[in-house]
């Protein structure tokens, strides 16, 4: 640094000297378990994406116009007569999509490592804070475009909160600020949208990473490296500092996501009707609901969970429950867990089957989710005991039940699982 | 060289070369993003050339068009108002070599075609709009107005020209659009290749 | 675990590719693979003049500018003397000369609007759509069609197919399965023959794919280049941090 710089530097370090010390707390003498593996790009590169949602976002509202009339016609005038607004525009709708890949296999980082465990209970809970933050923010921004999927998906989610017992209807009504759908809610939904839920989502991006560098990262091998200092230089033994070992390698996680960010976005923006629907290109019309509605992929576990409850007393709220207990109990994720060990390195068959089951169903939930109930057809018989005759609807149902068999079932499952030795160093 | 020392070099040329890169790929990123506020299609098309007819303008009047949003005038000037224009010792520019016109309206009477004036009606100091001002009315603008444009907001007047008059706040005179001769009878404003 | 983990992001990205059509017709006709190639300019201003001929009159673009155009290889003064009404000017959008209302008296709906349609429909529906036009009494406009029954767009470009019938046989497989199987035959011939037909409804479902995103083919082209920017920074910031790592064991 040359001697001009430097004079800068002191300058400002007189007047702020937080700086220098939040640099040095947050990434120069941020000591990172060394052993972090494939799994630990996403959390920084959630991060990325929401820099990108951003900043895509901030042009997008430069030409967008939140009115029913007008809303689908800006969405093309962006496509077509902005210069570079394509871009923007596919690079907003990609980057929702990236976010929740990312978000999801983030959490399932947490989950196998046991990153929620003790003392880690607060930053999976702000963790879960922000997964609901986005998927509210997923679920507003999608009726901007004011397209057919925008406009019933919309009115479906919302008619959700209208089965609630008692207040349901009033507060569905008040959502929307109209009984319908309509130019009230698309106002609001981006106003939420483009400033209140961003805000909060900021606000709770702070806190997490906080809290994590209050305790320290968590590692593929579940041990605390902070009980290993070296006694000469008071710093974990296993920990490396953040910049620039970690810094370094995210770049080179970044690019790698961003290559397969810019192949979807380049060369497949609708991702064969998952990142982009089909039906989202035909203008919102009220009059008339498209044969096949279904969430965009990243809200299908839950859509299915929603669709194989059976009603009850004539009401849908216990698929409603359902689907929002689906989402809550992850919140209850570190006391459930009574496990010796936190990484699954350490856990027993019993741990791993479980878990390895949960996998397969939320996939299997995900995809049952993006098509019609028929799609494996129905049974052979007149299946009089049961209130359906569709297989995709019957696997839905078991896929529910696992589901929540793994949650419910795991103080029991962990706690007599057979774990083996934990290592007292990092292993690579 | 020492090993530590060895390292250091390749950090540092690697440090360089990744930034470089780095740094040009986040440049062509913005690229887009810049881009978006250029005028869009749609106000490129809005603010398209426009056609006027001028087959039925008498001599003295003005037709007022819109052009990109600004009010562009086209007035058929009578002997007299062309007469007028000799006066050029009260103009801050009468030459007009610092003020804005195509290349062919850089003369004395500022237009094509000296019977047809086109002018942006859009005062050069603050961004007012001029009133004409026929030569009639000297009562309200001094003895020796002899017809032309006056604005309002800060007082500043002009000649069937455009030029500014001395002392007034506009610092240049009247910009000239590009325009051009469809026909006899037809100007187009806003683009001057065609039909020349 | 890696490779495991990469083989899983490929599968949606092989779903993309056409394994699974994920747009089906509704009634069950079997959609034929539209031949339509982007490239090819000559088709797409081909599909061009019949689109502005046989379907503009009803149907609008109205976030397709005229000028655009010029991306097909056309000149601005080819658009204006052959695809536009004088009145017009170039930098308009493709809007249509019938009313919202008139449509709906003529049609019971409005006749949508093109600009995205083959966005939300797919090329290879809108391909068979305009192939199988069938002469139906039962119906008010006396057409219906074997992808989109009861639609209300009478068949436009009948001149051109001429009229057909078609009969619907329940045919059974030796295997037991039951299977329609669907039979056209030429009512009257129309102006051009089945080839020349089926080449002309190419290029106007190529102008359509076009319309439906004019950047579609530079958005590829840029693709490319930035894909090959980030290979290079992938390089250099591996081996950035291959010189970092190497002191931690």
């Amino acid at each position: 640094m040359s001697g001009r710089l430097m004079a800068l530097w002191d300058w400002i370090d007189a007047r702020m000297p937080s700086l220098a010390q939040e640099y040095r707390k947050h990434l120069a003498e941020y000591y990172a378990p060394k052993n972090f593996n494939f799994w630990y790009y996403f959390g920084s590169l959630a991060m990325l994406v929401l820099a990108i949602q951003i900043v895509t976002g901030i042009f997008l509202t430069m030409h967008y116009k939140p009115d029913a009339n007008l809303a689908f016609g800006s969405v093309e005038y962006i496509m077509r007569d902005v210069p570079g607004g394509w871009i923007i525009r596919y690079i907003h709708s990609t980057g929702a999509s990236a976010f929740f890949l990312v978000v999801y296999l983030h959490m399932f980082r947490g989950l196998i490592y046991g990153s929620y465990r003790q003392p880690r209970e607060l930053i999976w809970i702000f963790g879960m804070l922000i997964y609901l933050c986005l998927m509210g923010e997923a679920f507003m921004g999608y009726l901007l475009p004011w397209g057919q999927m925008s406009y019933w998906g919309a009115q479906v989610i919302v008619n959700l909160f209208g089965t609630i017992p008692f207040i349901g209807p009033d507060l569905a009504l008040w959502i929307r600020g109209d009984y319908v759908v309509s130019d009230a809610t698309l106002n609001r939904f981006f106003a939420m949208h483009v400033i209140a839920l961003p805000l909060a989502l900021l606000g709770l991006v702070v806190v997490h990473l906080l809290a994590l560098h209050d305790v320290g990262s968590n590692n593929p091998d579940g041990i605390e490296i902070k009980k290993n200092k070296d006694p000469k230089t008071g710093h974990p033994v296993d920990g490396i500092p953040f910049h620039p070992y970690y810094t370094v390698k995210d770049i080179v996680g970044a690019v790698v996501f961003l290559a397969v960010f810019c192949s979807v976005l380049f060369f497949a923006p609708e991702l064969g009707g998952y990142f982009l629907e089909y039906n989202n290109f035909i203008p919102a019309d009220p009059l008339k609901t498209p044969t096949h509605i279904a969430p965009l992929w990243y809200f299908t576990p839950f859509y299915t969970i929603l669709r194989a409850v059976p009603p009850l007393f004539n009401s849908q709220f216990p698929g409603v429950l359902a689907m929002g207990l689906s989402t809550m109990i992850l919140f209850f994720l570190p006391w459930l867990d009574r496990g010796t060990v936190k990484s699954i390195r350490y856990r027993g068959t019993l741990y791993k089957s479980w878990l390895a089951a949960f996998v397969i169903v939320f996939l299997l939930l995900g995809y049952l989710g993006t098509e019609p109930t028929t799609v494996w057809g129905q049974f052979g018989f007149d299946a009089f005991f049961l209130d359906t005759r569709e297989i995709a609807t019957w696997a839905g149902r078991v896929c529910t039940v696992i589901y929540f068999l793994f949650f419910f079932l795991m103080p029991w499952y962990t706690a007599r699982d057979a774990a083996r030795p934990v290592p007292e160093r990092v292993t690579p | 060289m020492s090993d530590s020392e060895k390292i250091d070099n390749t950090r540092r040329n690697l440090i360089v070369a990744t930034s470089v890169v780095g740094g040009a790929a986040s440049a062509g990123a913005a690229i887009p993003f810049v881009a978006s506020w250029w005028p869009s299609e749609r106000v490129k098309a809005a603010g398209a050339p426009v056609e006027v007819d001028i087959a039925r303008l008498e001599p003295g009047e003005m037709k007022v068009i819109e052009w990109r949003g600004k009010p562009v005038w086209v007035v058929r000037r009578t002997k007299e108002m062309l007469d007028s224009l000799k006066a050029v010792a009260r103009l801050t520019d009468p030459g007009s070599k610092d003020s804005e016109q195509p290349e062919y309206a850089k003369n004395d009477h500022r237009a094509r075609k000296a019977e047809f004036m086109v002018m942006e009606g859009v005062c050069t100091h603050l961004g007012c709009s001029p009133q004409l001002k026929g030569a009639e009315a000297k009562a309200e603008m001094g003895g020796d107005w002899s017809g032309g444009f006056y604005c309002a907001c800060h007082g500043s007047k002009f000649d069937y020209a455009g030029r500014v008059f001395k002392g007034a706040p506009a610092p240049l005179n009247l910009p000239v659009p590009p325009h051009a001769y469809l026909s006899e009878t037809t100007i187009l404003i806003g683009e001057d290749k065609k039909g020349a | 675990m890696k490779i495991l983990f990469l083989a899983l992001l490929f599968v949606p990205a092989l779903a993309t590719v056409g394994v699974l059509p994920a747009v089906a017709s509704e009634a069950g006709y079997r959609l034929d693979r539209s031949p339509h190639d982007p490239n090819d300019l000559v088709s797409l201003q081909s599909g061009a003049r019949v689109f502005v001929n046989y379907c503009l009159n009803c149907h609008g673009a109205q976030f397709m500018r005229f000028n655009r155009l010029v991306e097909i290889g056309l000149s601005e003064s080819q658009i204006r003397d052959n695809l536009m009404f004088p009145v017009e000017k170039v930098g308009e959008t493709m809007k249509v000369a019938l009313g919202t209302k008139d449509g709906k008296e003529w049609f019971g709906v409005p006749p949508p609007d093109l600009s995205v349609i083959a966005r939300s429909r797919g090329a290879d529906w809108l391909y068979t759509y305009l192939r199988t036009f069938y002469r139906d009494p039962k119906t008010v406009s006396g057409w219906n069609n074997a992808v989109f029954a009861n639609a209300a767009m009478p068949h436009a470009l009948w001149t051109l197919q001429g009229e057909r019938a078609l009969e619907v046989l329940q045919v059974k497989s030796p295997a037991g399965h039951v299977a329609a199987e669907y039979r056209w035959s030429q009512v009257s011939p129309g102006a051009l023959n089945a080839v020349q037909y089926d080449a002309a409804v190419r290029d106007l479902v190529n102008f359509l794919v076009y319309v439906g995103e004019p950047a579609g083919q530079s958005r590829k082209r840029i693709g490319v280049v930035v894909l090959f920017v980030l290979g290079v920074l992938f390089v250099f910031a591996y081996a950035l941090k291959k010189a970092y790592w190497k002191d931690i064991h």
